[in-house]
């Protein structure tokens, strides 16, 4: 389980280092402007945007890719720990982790 | 100043973020909200969402090497994380209700104290307290490295733990940080567990209370890649080396430190609370 972690965090990393290669290279001379509050564009926002704009090789949506991983290694952490406890015969800690999932899940997806 | 160069000093920033964070089990938010905000003049509003990345990357920065190591106690976590889950939502829902700024304050008197109340070790007595039947019967006690053999502990107060959880998932859905400085107190000072337990435990922790606000805050529009990628990579990078710090470190040390950056952190709260920046 730690080395399937690892391999997530370290995988997040990646795709994030690649993305930053990527938008360095059009933008590292630009000025850094985050004065002023904008919000991201729609495509950076949702999912389903940021998976286009990492298909079309952009670099922030690489990197916005690797962000998204990123988030999602806690959540998997508590999934597999549900079946880390199954397999040691633990179910009053499976059952707790399965409730700490079902949480997550309805904060991530319904509010 | 460019994008290469606003990167690399983000990057170096996160990297102290992250070892401090791993090393005191917070969210590495004290270092990098006010450098963001008060030195890069960035918005408040990506601070918050470049600071959530900061916490989980932390949290997962540091797992990658306690999970082998022995120290975090998963199930004192796991227990704990149902009352922090349904904090946050909590918080989340009432944040339109009550004042941020007054929980702001409140949050960063109550840290100022608690700084001087856990900056001294804890007597003999309290360190070989008997076996709690609560703790027992939900099998939370456990043991932990230390000089060669292994430590056992035991857990007490569970319910009044669970409570202070709460309160700090509340406070999590409410100001968008991840409230690792509570959970550590709550654990050491409450619940009695050694501090490098209990500073592991809640990195495990933040990272998914985190998780919980992290898709709203990305649905916001808060989370940028260009200014969340240098802190991303800075803090996994300093907690990584935090941790391999952590586990040689003296204890007396690590509370030095902690007590440390929750006054800082105590002051930010209460100047951001009382300015109304919150």
């Amino acid at each position: 389980m730690g080395g399937l972690l690892r391999a997530g965090v370290l995988g997040s990393a990646v795709v994030v280092f690649v993305g930053a290669i990527i938008f360095l290279a059009g933008n590292a001379r630009s000025p850094a402007n985050y004065r002023v509050f904008k919000g991201e564009p729609a495509d950076l926002r949702t999912v389903g945007g940021v998976l286009r704009d990492g298909i079309a090789l952009r670099g922030t949506g690489i990197m916005q890719l690797g962000l998204l991983l990123l988030i999602a290694t806690p959540v998997a952490r508590v999934a597999f720990s549900i079946f880390g406890f199954l397999k040691e015969r633990d179910h009053l800690y499976a059952a707790v982790a399965a409730i700490v999932f079902v949480i997550l899940l309805y904060s991530l997806f319904f509010s | 100043m460019n994008v290469l160069e606003f990167s690399l000093v983000v990057w170096g920033g996160s990297m102290l973020a992250g070892f401090l964070g791993a090393l005191t089990g917070l969210g590495g938010g004290v270092v990098l909200v006010p450098m963001l905000t008060v030195l890069l003049g960035v918005d408040i509003r990506y601070a918050i969402g470049a600071s959530l990345v900061s916490v989980i990357a932390t949290s997962s920065g540091a797992a990658a090497a306690y999970v082998k190591e022995g120290f975090s106690n998963i199930r004192v976590g796991m227990f704990l994380e149902i009352a922090t889950t349904l904090g946050a939502l909590a918080g989340a829902t009432l944040a339109t209700h009550v004042s941020a700024s007054a929980i702001a304050t409140i949050f960063g008197c109550v840290l100022i104290g608690s700084a001087y109340v856990s900056r001294k070790p804890r007597s003999k007595e309290e360190r070989e307290a008997p076996p709690d039947p609560l703790a027992t019967k939900l099998r939370l006690n456990g043991g932990f490295p230390e000089d060669g053999a292994i430590r056992e502990y035991n857990v007490r107060q569970v319910p009044a733990g669970w409570g202070l959880m709460f309160v700090a998932g509340t406070l999590s859905g409410l100001l968008g940080i991840g409230s690792g400085a509570m959970k550590v107190l709550a654990m050491d000072r409450a619940m009695k567990i050694p501090f490098k337990v209990s500073t592991t435990t809640s990195n495990f922790m933040i990272g998914v209370t985190a998780a919980a606000s992290a898709g709203l805050y990305f649905a916001r529009g808060y989370i940028d890649p260009g200014l969340s990628m240098p802190v991303m990579l800075g803090v996994l990078g300093g907690s990584f080396l935090g941790t391999r710090v952590l586990v040689k470190a003296e204890t007396k040390w690590l509370r030095r430190v902690f007590a440390l950056v929750i006054v800082v952190l105590g002051i930010e709260m209460l100047y951001q609370g009382l300015a109304g920046k919150i």
